[in-house]
């Protein structure tokens, strides 16, 4: 009850600038134009959160619709819920307890009076019950016929499909084979290279590779040997090997009359535990050849099953642009706005349209391919483990690069927005486009350098590296693109020389500012000041634990910095209080962001990659070589109560892996909840209390092995 | 080398004195030289410590030549075998640390040349006095403004203090009282010189007695960067700010030794009184740096925070941070939800300076914040509660942490901001039995008793008599806001139905009742109490315009002798 308490306060129109500011972002792009005499839906509702409802709900209100946003428990001030007209409770923050309870939603449905529904992606985007549901109620489902979903929602289903459509699926041998002689026929049949293993065995486990007939025999002496032995199954699986697999995928958009066309492909081969991280639009390696069978047997397949609405086909390609069927999606795909960058059409309008049942007024010979897109999937994640592991936090200050020329940024959160553990840890999705690769390329790297994130681990570091790598640059990408150019695991950028002592420099030019406006007292009246400001400041920068002495010197224009016999100059105009610094160093351009100020300690922003710098003056340094380096203190690994309370959770066992800053237990005191976190990584050795129980203050909770 | 041996030599040659005595000299200076040359900053501080006199007058040249011999000797403390020594315990000499906290070429000597006059216990020999006596001090000058300090030396006799050594020290203080300019004292000392017996003891008594006389004349900053035991703790407990570095300095009445022996506790010198203790448990020091350069260095930020005096307003100084900056991000920081707590430092860093916020005690009594920021350039002292410690809640700790803060500020002119959400005081039996009353009045009569400019925000909670005390309208705040989060009542929701409604069947239906009425602001709005409600956003515009319209603000009250805080 108290919580609903401040709606109306918080519905002042305090954000109609952000909210302005996002409806107008990517309007531009589109060559779509809204009819206003076509009839259409009053009111949609949304029934999804974050950024997707945020784009949805964008076209609904330049098509003139009213919107209904829901929302959870932790999405009370969520952007979408802010941006629709009616914004209505669902439940719990938990998505099985809101954004996924199909009856809540239907009694919104009801209560609001919506006549259609746009799933958005994930959640119910590819609920066959939920489309049926909808149906039932008379209210229009924006998306597939739910005999569609559940036709390409079967992974067996939809391969046997496509095969009728006549679409190029993977072609293989499941089965008993007799011996070598039929192997190497079956491969041949396949043509090579050809995969061979035990269909017992799961993944990749004791898979053969044969590029010629002798490798077919020696893969099928060995892969039937472990069959019997391992699984005492005597089947083999013979299928083609795709070598250097690429992730191209082609959009799609039919109606309900007949017509259905695509939208060219996106590839998506950047990928992490399958995960996309980086599109583009359209892909470098296609021919238009390739592009129009490849469109071709999209459609085909889309008419196979009776599709209206937009859909994506995937295809796996290999290193001789054949091209084999993967599955497809049903619903708006989060990389959507690529397309929509290069072909001008605005694919949710589309839908809509479509989903009122209207005809597409576009034709495939309208759908051009105008410059190139690309996109960043910004995640609030560690991209230091596994390509990212999610983090959680509180967006302190949040700028969105969308200042800058053909940027598009889709979000659903603002500053002072939390990424809470519910729900897909997405930022955004940062989209760039040019009149060719290389132009977008360029602007995403302007973007990423210009995106101001803080509070939340983010991944920007990643993208920016992947974006700037030279065999991204090329072209030359697949799906295990990350795994073969980091093996170890992403590091951070490896500054070359160079670029450290641009650090360096920006860093000693920050601390010098500082320096001189630290004296600069304005109302000391008393007393004289008697600032000594030096001609040249001999100072130390440690950049990546290695020293380097330099000179700085503030000129009326410019500083110079001297580090190793090398001068570089910097440009004055920037403020150590904004957040980015367009810095000119020696004439070049370089963007830096100032991620925190403290003490001699400077963490910048460069290139994607935060580093740490220390700037001391130089008789500091001098003096901390006469002193031993002090040993490293280990974190006690043990969890205290800092306060008598009761135990309300503890969500790690004996014997469990915490990591640093993981939450073990919560306990609530004085009516609030306190949530304590392990003050470093380790196995945990014992806990000493359980749940429901007391605990008086510094009582020791849990211990760390 | 050669070159300095040659020009002592080509001196010598104009001198008639004894060989014999000139060549002992000579042996001396090269041996300390060679020792100097070893430890490049000590031979620049040597150059630059050492005019050179030329002069053909007999008489003037040899005690110019005893005053040169006199200042090297200075220079060099217990020299240099005692020096490695100190560098090997990861600790600064004390001259090498007043070169760190001063401005390059502004340090200003006195009584370099003072020696001991004890006679006792072999006392009275050469080689037992040490020019300075075990301590430096003088004054110099910290980003151009000045300062007096004293750095205790503890390669002499373990720095420990004689009574020439505690005059050195008064001979400061009383200056700096004179000129309105802050003391820094360099502590790193044994304790008493034993062989003075009581004339050391009145040597630290004399040093209380000027500590109390500077209170709330001039700041007071120690930095305790050794030992300091026994009598001498007083001097730090007596002064402002008590500053430790990690690992190397040790604060106890009584070392472990003689804990062990009265207590049979044992205990180590780290537990009894390290920097850990002292800035977690005991709330004896306001805060820990990590070595020697680190504290020094943040000693010269934390400076500027400062006034040089009671007679000088808080200062300012140009910020790159648009005064009318606003602050999205607290739109939603305060969550609903009045049981979910938010880190009150996320509050701070978004409406403060360039985020630039030196926290006093961070890590004791972590349930009220304490620090100095700025706004708009001019430097205000923050009060918050915490509520993602112990609800915020105010117990013994916290309200003797913030108390001592307040009165500070209050001394030397720096308004308050005082950032409101508190549950009220800590209730049980530790802490009333331990004087919750008393202590929690100290922090009451800190905020009634302030004059300075006073802006206080209620964020959330602003429960019974906490409400009252956190610089509410009533102790004489200046101007109150409240977030429209804010909630000013005698107590929470369910306490207060329990009371009224007792025996109430529908306990839930009053507590929404009580909740519509009393949790939101405007009870407080439309009695006055709180001046405006403010979006948070526009949190720093005000403030920034509220420091400006204040900063003419008089405010006296009635005439007293001192006034009576409940000790």
């Amino acid at each position: 009850m108290a919580s609903y308490r401040f709606n109306l306060v918080k519905r002042v129109p305090q954000f109609s600038s952000s909210l302005y500011r996002i409806a107008r972002r990517c309007c531009s792009i589109y060559t779509t134009p809204v009819d206003t005499n076509e009839p259409t839906f009053d009111k949609i509702l949304i029934a999804n959160r974050g950024e997707i409802a945020c784009r949805v709900m964008q076209t609904c209100k330049r098509m003139g619709i009213k919107t209904v946003a829901i929302f959870s428990e932790a999405d009370r001030h969520a952007l979408h819920a802010q941006m629709a007209d009616e914004a209505m409770y669902v439940g719990p923050a938990p998505s099985n307890q809101s954004y996924l309870v199909m009856d809540r939603i239907m009694d919104i449905i009801r209560k609001t009076g919506a006549q259609a529904v746009h799933p958005g992606y994930g959640f119910l985007s590819e609920n066959k019950e939920f489309a049926k549901k909808l149906a039932d109620e008379g209210v229009a489902f924006i998306g597939p016929p739910s005999g569609a979903i559940q036709a390409m929602g079967d992974k067996i289903e939809s391969k046997l499909l496509a095969k009728d459509a006549k679409v190029n699926v993977i072609p293989g041998f499941d089965g008993v084979v007799k011996d070598a002689d039929e192997a190497v026929q079956i491969a041949n049949d396949i043509g090579y290279p050809v995969m061979i293993k035990a269909s017992a065995g799961g993944g990749g486990k004791g898979m053969r590779i044969a590029w010629n007939d002798q490798e077919a025999r020696d893969g099928f002496r060995l892969s039937s040997q472990e069959a019997a032995s391992s699984f005492g199954d005597d089947r083999l699986l013979i299928e083609k090997f795709i070598d250097n697999p690429r992730h191209i995928e082609m959009q799609v958009l039919a109606d309900s009359h007949g017509n259905a066309l695509y939208l060219n492909e996106r590839e998506c081969s950047i990928q992490r535990r399958n995960q996309k991280v980086v599109e583009e639009a359209p892909s470098i390696f296609l021919d238009p050849d390739t592009r129009r069978a490849m469109g071709e047997q999209a459609v085909a397949l889309a008419r196979a099953v009776d599709y209206t609405s937009a859909g994506t086909v995937e295809f796996l390609v290999d290193s001789q642009k054949n091209f084999y069927f993967l599955e497809m999606n049903t619903r708006l795909q989060v990389e959507h706005p690529i397309t929509e960058c290069i072909t001008g059409v605005d694919i949710v309008q589309q839908m809509i349209r479509v989903a009122k049942g209207h005809e597409l007024t576009i034709k495939q010979s309208d759908i051009p391919i105008r410059g190139w897109a690309v996109e960043c999937r910004v995640y609030a994640e560690d991209p230091y483990k596994s390509f990212g592991l999610p983090s959680i936090g509180w967006l302190s200050r949040y700028q969105e690069p969308t200042h800058l020329p053909k940027v598009r940024c889709d979000s659903g959160i603002q500053e002072g927005s939390e990424i809470s553990m519910y729900y897909d840890p997405m930022i955004s999705k940062l989209v760039t486009y040019g009149d060719n690769r290389e132009e977008a390329l360029q602007n995403m790297c302007r973007a990423l350098d210009n995106y101001v994130i803080r509070g939340v681990t983010h991944n920007i570091p990643l993208l920016q590296e992947i974006i700037a790598h030279p065999r991204f640059v090329s072209g030359d990408i697949n799906t295990k693109f990350l795994y073969e150019e980091y093996p170890d695991g992403f590091q951070g950028r490896q500054l070359s020389d160079a670029e450290q002592k641009e650090v360096a420099a920006m860093a000693a030019c920050i601390y010098l500012r500082d320096q001189v406006r630290a004296g600069a007292f304005k109302n000391e009246n008393r007393m004289p000041l008697q600032p000594v400001n030096p001609a040249a400041w001999d100072i130390t920068a440690i950049v990546q634990g290695q020293e380097m002495p330099a000179t700085v010197t503030e000129n009326k224009d410019n500083f110079t910095v001297t580090i190793d016999g090398q001068t570089l100059t910097v440009n004055k105009d920037w403020s150590i209080a904004a957040a980015v610094l367009d810095a000119t160093i020696n004439g070049q351009q370089n963007t830096f962001q100032c991620i925190s100020r403290k003490g001699d300690e400077i963490k910048l922003q460069y290139k994607g990659t935060v580093f740490k710098v220390e700037v001391l003056p130089k008789k500091a340094t001098d003096y901390s070589h006469l002193m031993p380096e002090k040993p490293k203190v280990e974190a006690s690994g043990e969890v205290r109560s800092p306060m008598a309370g009761s135990l309300v959770s503890i969500s790690v066992q004996p014997g469990q892996d915490v990591a640093i800053g993981q939450e073990v237990c919560v306990i609530e005191a004085m009516k609030m909840q306190n949530s304590l976190t392990a003050d470093r990584s380790g196995k945990v050795k014992a806990v000493h209390f359980e749940t429901g129980t007391n605990v008086s203050e510094d009582d020791l909770i849990l211990e760390l092995e | 080398m050669m070159r300095i041996i040659r020009h002592l030599g080509k001196r010598s040659r104009s001198l008639t004195y004894s060989v014999t005595i000139k060549m002992a000299a000579l042996v001396k200076y090269s041996r300390a030289l060679v020792r100097f040359s070893k430890s490049p900053p000590c031979l620049s501080l040597l150059r630059a410590g050492c005019p050179r006199f030329c002069s053909g007058d007999v008489i003037s040249a040899s005690v110019h030549d005893r005053i040169e011999e006199k200042r090297r000797a200075a220079l060099l403390g217990g020299g240099q075998r005692r020096i490695d020594a100190q560098h090997k315990k990861g600790k600064l000499t004390a001259r090498e640390r007043v070169d760190l906290l001063v401005d390059p070429g502004t340090f200003v000597e006195y009584d370099m040349f003072a020696e001991h006059r004890c006679s006792d216990f072999g006392m009275e020999k050469d080689e037992n006095k040490f020019p300075g006596d075990g301590v430096v001090t003088g004054h110099g000058r910290i980003h151009g403004r000045p300062v007096y300090l004293f750095s205790q030396d503890f390669t002499v006799f373990g720095g420990s203090l004689s009574s020439v050594h505690a005059g050195k020290i008064c001979k400061i203080m009383d200056q700096a009282m004179l000129t309105g300019v802050p003391v820094i004292g360099l502590n790193d000392s044994g304790g008493a010189r034993i062989q003075e017996g009581v004339e050391s003891l009145a040597g630290y008594a004399d040093i209380f007695q000027r500590n109390v006389e500077a209170s709330g004349v001039v700041p007071q900053i120690s930095l305790i960067m050794g030992p300091c035991a026994g009598g001498a703790v007083y001097s730090p407990a007596l002064t402002d700010f008590t500053f430790m570095v990690k690992d190397t300095s040790y604060l106890f009445i009584t070392g472990p030794d003689v804990v062990k022996s009265v207590t049979r506790e044992e205990v180590t010198q780290e537990e009894l009184g390290g920097a850990k203790t002292h800035t977690t448990l005991s709330g004896v020091a306001h805060r820990a740096f990590e070595n020697d350069i680190d504290a020094l260095l943040r000693l010269r930020e934390f400076y500027n925070f400062l006034p040089l005096s009671n007679r000088d307003p808080a200062p300012i100084r140009p910020t790159e941070d648009p005064a009318d900056r606003l602050c999205p991000v607290l739109d939603h920081l305060v969550p609903l939800d009045s049981h979910k707590p938010y880190n009150m430092l996320d509050v701070i860093q978004a409406f403060i300076d360039e985020e630039d916020f030196f926290e006093i005690m961070p890590k004791y009594a972590k349930n009220i914040v304490v620090g100095f920021a700025r706004m708009n350039g001019r430097t205000v002292g923050i009060v918050g509660n915490q509520p993602k410690v112990a609800s915020g809640c105010l117990d013994i700790n916290a309200s003797v942490k913030g108390a001592r803060f307040v009165r500070f500020c209050d001394a030397f002119n720096i308004p308050l901001i005082t950032f409101v959400d508190v549950p009220g005081f800590l209730p049980g039996t530790s802490q009333e039995f331990n004087g919750i009353i008393r202590h929690g009045a100290k922090l009451l009569y800190a905020y009634s008793e302030a004059t300075v400019p006073k802006i206080t925000v209620i964020t959330r909670k602003a429960y019974g008599g906490a409400y009252d005390v956190m610089a509410s309208k009533h102790v004489k705040a200046d101007i109150n806001y409240a977030w429209p989060t804010a909630e000013v009542a005698v107590m929470g929701a369910k306490g207060a139905v329990s009371i009224i409604f007792r025996g109430d069947q529908d306990q839930a239906k009053k507590e929404a009742e009580y909740v519509e009425k009393f949790a939101n602001p405007f009870p407080a709005a439309i009695r006055g109490f709180v001046d405006d409600i403010l979006e948070p956003r526009m949190t720093r515009q005000r403030i920034c315009r509220d420091l400006d319209l204040l900063s003419t603000k008089k405010e006296s009250r009635p005439w007293k002798k001192h006034a009576n805080l409940p000790l």
